[in-house]
């Protein structure tokens, strides 16, 4: 609805010039986060796409405060700035870890699973366009079936993209959810929500790549909104452990219809070497996914 | 009033920590450290120390905490051995090249495979070139007297020190410790400046990527790249051998003791023979240098305290006469020799003093290096030199058939 961009904040904190490809889908949805997130914040981010959008010494093109750290430990260092914060006496400022799939999925699970059995009051963001994107497109946990990378580069990813939601709810933390930039409304409503909270909060965000995916840097929203419209990416979020679809999403679930995955699959040259029974799990694999969170929605 | 109690070198770690007020720490268990950690959360608990205690789940993680909370403008510590600090290597190297200035106690342990809880200098030594002052301490009272100095130093310069003892050997070995008054530390000890806050009224971009080469700012001032910074922390590092001096001193005329800044003499003075050593090895060379002069052979010892930066000047001076060199160290550099030994030599290459240098290797993984070893190996060694073996690589107590 066009009257909710009104409340959404003026101040842009990415200023233009950033180092991010063309038509990446990090850069819309993090012009939103850090909208949503504002001044007093801090952020902590790994080795990624996001550093190189960040820019190079001496230079940047964010305006918020950042602390960049090695790459398996974005979660500690959240809870390294939220220990210094509370001994120099400072409760007000939100702390936030941002990281790819892999610096989440893969290399920085340990931390970020420690981090949150603490409960370390920040909000960790995982924006997942499924591969090791900044190196060149290697397979992650989180690229899918059937996907094209350079390390998986003629029989496809063989495996499922691993449920990191469901790894993530398993540590009891208050807030979780999932977002897509194509979907920026629910996306800033899911920020401004989670800034709210006390607590480790984790937000996953499906953000496509056109150079990783394989698609015209035009494309970008469409592809998005292609995942979300094919049920491959579900919007929602689970909030202290009651489930609830969001957005596009919500509105797919009441009509209880959803696009077949091909509409996701055709467009991306990523898929181009996948098969027709990887297709045909794949769709299974979303009506699944599908059919475990409709009976979630319905318990809570 | 002098306030003396009987306690391990672990112990003597956490009141060096808790004297120094620390406000962030973070801990990971593994075996000889533990008991460092584990007191400091009793006192963290029971409301004696305000600190912020993190319990992480990783070696790799409490590195992490200890940047991350420094950078806030925290002043942190940690301690941890042997396979905790090379799972620590990464953080070692990104907390140096942050110039922050953490403490953390290394409580000397040997490295697997296979596995060994016993002590030998193998993972610190291993850390070498990580950027960090290393600071190696000869007993219970020079572990907690060095964490408080360790503060001054890293505070000055922006680095982060290492305050390295033996395992069990003097972490589980209770000694007397004289316990110094709080507010003279304080006076010692000013509160931690940092460089660098970041906070969101400054918002920073902090430790981006960096280019090989210069490049100018949003105000066109030319900025470093990263070699530049590379060379700045050497610089620092090699700045630093005043500072930690100027440190040791003005401690001694504070709390009369003095650990020897950079190292120490022991009957050095007429001797034909010189051992030297790192931390507890060296205090028991000392006694072996009492047996060898009942023996009529004039030994004396030089326990190298600071290895990182190494006392290169100090070096050249304390071995300046020596006659024969007999270097023992817990550590071993495969493929060439002891660490200490060949930064012995090359710190004395050119300056006129050509003493033959045997080095011996003792103690790895725990094997028991007895004081009358000691003197046998200065023995066998002086006979050797006599009948002209100038270079000597011996694994002390150890089948090397």
């Amino acid at each position: 609805m066009p009257d909710k961009l009104f409340k959404v904040h003026k101040k842009e904190h990415i200023l233009p010039g950033n180092r991010a490809c063309s038509g990446c889908g990090l850069s819309l949805a993090y012009r939103y986060i850090l909208k949503a997130l504002g001044e007093n914040t801090i952020l902590t981010l790994p080795a990624s796409c996001l550093t190189v959008l960040h820019g190079l010494y001496p230079v940047t093109s964010v305006g918020i405060a950042c602390l960049n750290c090695t790459f398996a430990s974005t979660a500690a260092s959240a809870s390294g700035i939220v220990a210094g914060l509370s001994a120099m006496n400072r409760s007000d400022i939100t702390v936030v870890a941002i990281a790819g799939d892999g610096g989440t999925f893969d290399i920085g699970i340990q931390a970020l699973s420690g981090a949150a059995e603490r409960g370390t009051d920040f909000i960790f963001v995982c924006y997942d366009n499924e591969g090791y994107m900044n190196t060149g497109t290697q397979r992650s946990s989180a690229t899918p079936a059937g996907a094209l990378t350079t390390t998986t580069p003629v029989l496809t990813k063989q495996q499922n993209k691993k449920d990191m939601m469901k790894i993530m709810e398993g540590h009891d933390i208050p807030y979780l959810a999932t977002c897509s930039p194509s979907f920026p409304i629910d996306l800033y409503d899911k920020f401004v929500k989670a800034k709210r909270i006390k607590g480790t909060r984790y937000i996953q965000i499906a953000t496509p790549c056109p150079p990783g995916w394989v698609f015209p840097p035009r494309d970008t929203v469409k592809i998005g909104r292609l995942a979300v419209e094919t049920g491959i990416v579900v919007l929602y979020e689970i909030e202290n452990g009651k489930f609830r679809f969001t957005g596009r999403s919500k509105t797919l679930a009441e009509k209880g219809t959803r696009a077949p995955v091909i509409q996701f699959v055709e467009r991306q040259g990523r898929f181009k070497k996948m098969s027709m029974e990887q297709l045909g799990q794949l769709q299974k694999w979303v009506n699944n996914k599908w059919a475990e969170y409709f009976r979630r929605a319905e318990a809570s | 009033m002098s306030n003396v109690q009987i306690m391990t070198g672990n112990s003597a770690a956490a009141y060096g920590a808790r004297l120094s007020k620390v406000q962030v720490v973070s801990a990971y268990p593994i075996t000889p450290s533990t008991s460092v950690t584990e007191t400091i959360a009793n006192w963290v608990e029971r409301g004696e120390l305000k600190a912020e205690y993190v319990r992480v789940e990783s070696e790799h993680s409490v590195m992490t905490v200890c940047i991350s909370a420094s950078t806030v403008g925290a002043r942190v510590f940690t301690s941890t051995s042997s396979h905790g600090l090379l799972y620590m290597h990464e953080q070692l190297h990104w907390a140096a090249g942050s110039r922050l200035p953490i403490v953390m106690c290394c409580i000397n342990r040997g490295v697997g495979a296979p596995w060994s809880i016993f002590n030998d200098q193998q993972d610190s030594i291993a850390q070498r070139d990580t950027g960090w002052i290393q600071i190696y301490c000869r007993d219970n009272q020079e572990i907690l007297d060095s964490v408080i100095q360790a503060y001054r130093i890293a505070e000055e310069i922006y680095c982060p020190v290492m305050v390295c003892y033996d395992g069990f050997v003097l972490s589980h070995t209770m000694m007397p410790v004289e316990l110094p008054d709080v507010d003279q530390v304080c006076q010692f000890l000013p509160p931690y400046k940092p460089h660098t806050i970041l906070s969101p009224e400054d918002p920073r971009n902090i430790n981006p990527v960096i280019f090989p080469w210069q490049r100018r700012d949003a105000e066109g001032v030319l900025r470093d790249g990263y070699m530049d910074m590379r060379w700045k922390l050497q610089r620092a590092l090699e700045g630093s051998r005043d500072v930690i001096v100027r440190a040791s001193r003005d401690y001694a005329e504070r709390f009369g003791r003095d650990h020897g800044g950079m190292l120490w003499g022991y009957r050095t003075e007429d001797a034909e023979v010189l051992i030297a050593g790192m931390g507890s090895i060296a205090t028991e060379a000392t006694a072996a240098a009492d047996l060898l002069r009942e023996q009529g052979i004039r030994a004396g010892v030089i326990g190298i305290r600071v290895y990182r930066p190494f006392p290169r000047t100090e070096v050249r001076e304390a071995f300046r006469k020596a006659e024969a060199i007999v270097v023992f160290e817990k550590n071993i550099s495969y493929g060439y020799e002891g660490a200490l030994s060949a930064d012995l030599k090359a710190a004395l290459y050119g300056t006129g003093t050509d003493a033959p240098v045997h080095n011996f290797i003792a103690g790895l993984g725990g094997r028991d290096v007895k004081t009358g070893e000691l003197v046998e190996a200065v023995r066998s060694s002086l006979a050797a030199i006599t009948a002209g073996d100038r270079e000597k690589q011996t694994w002390l107590n150890c089948v090397t058939e």
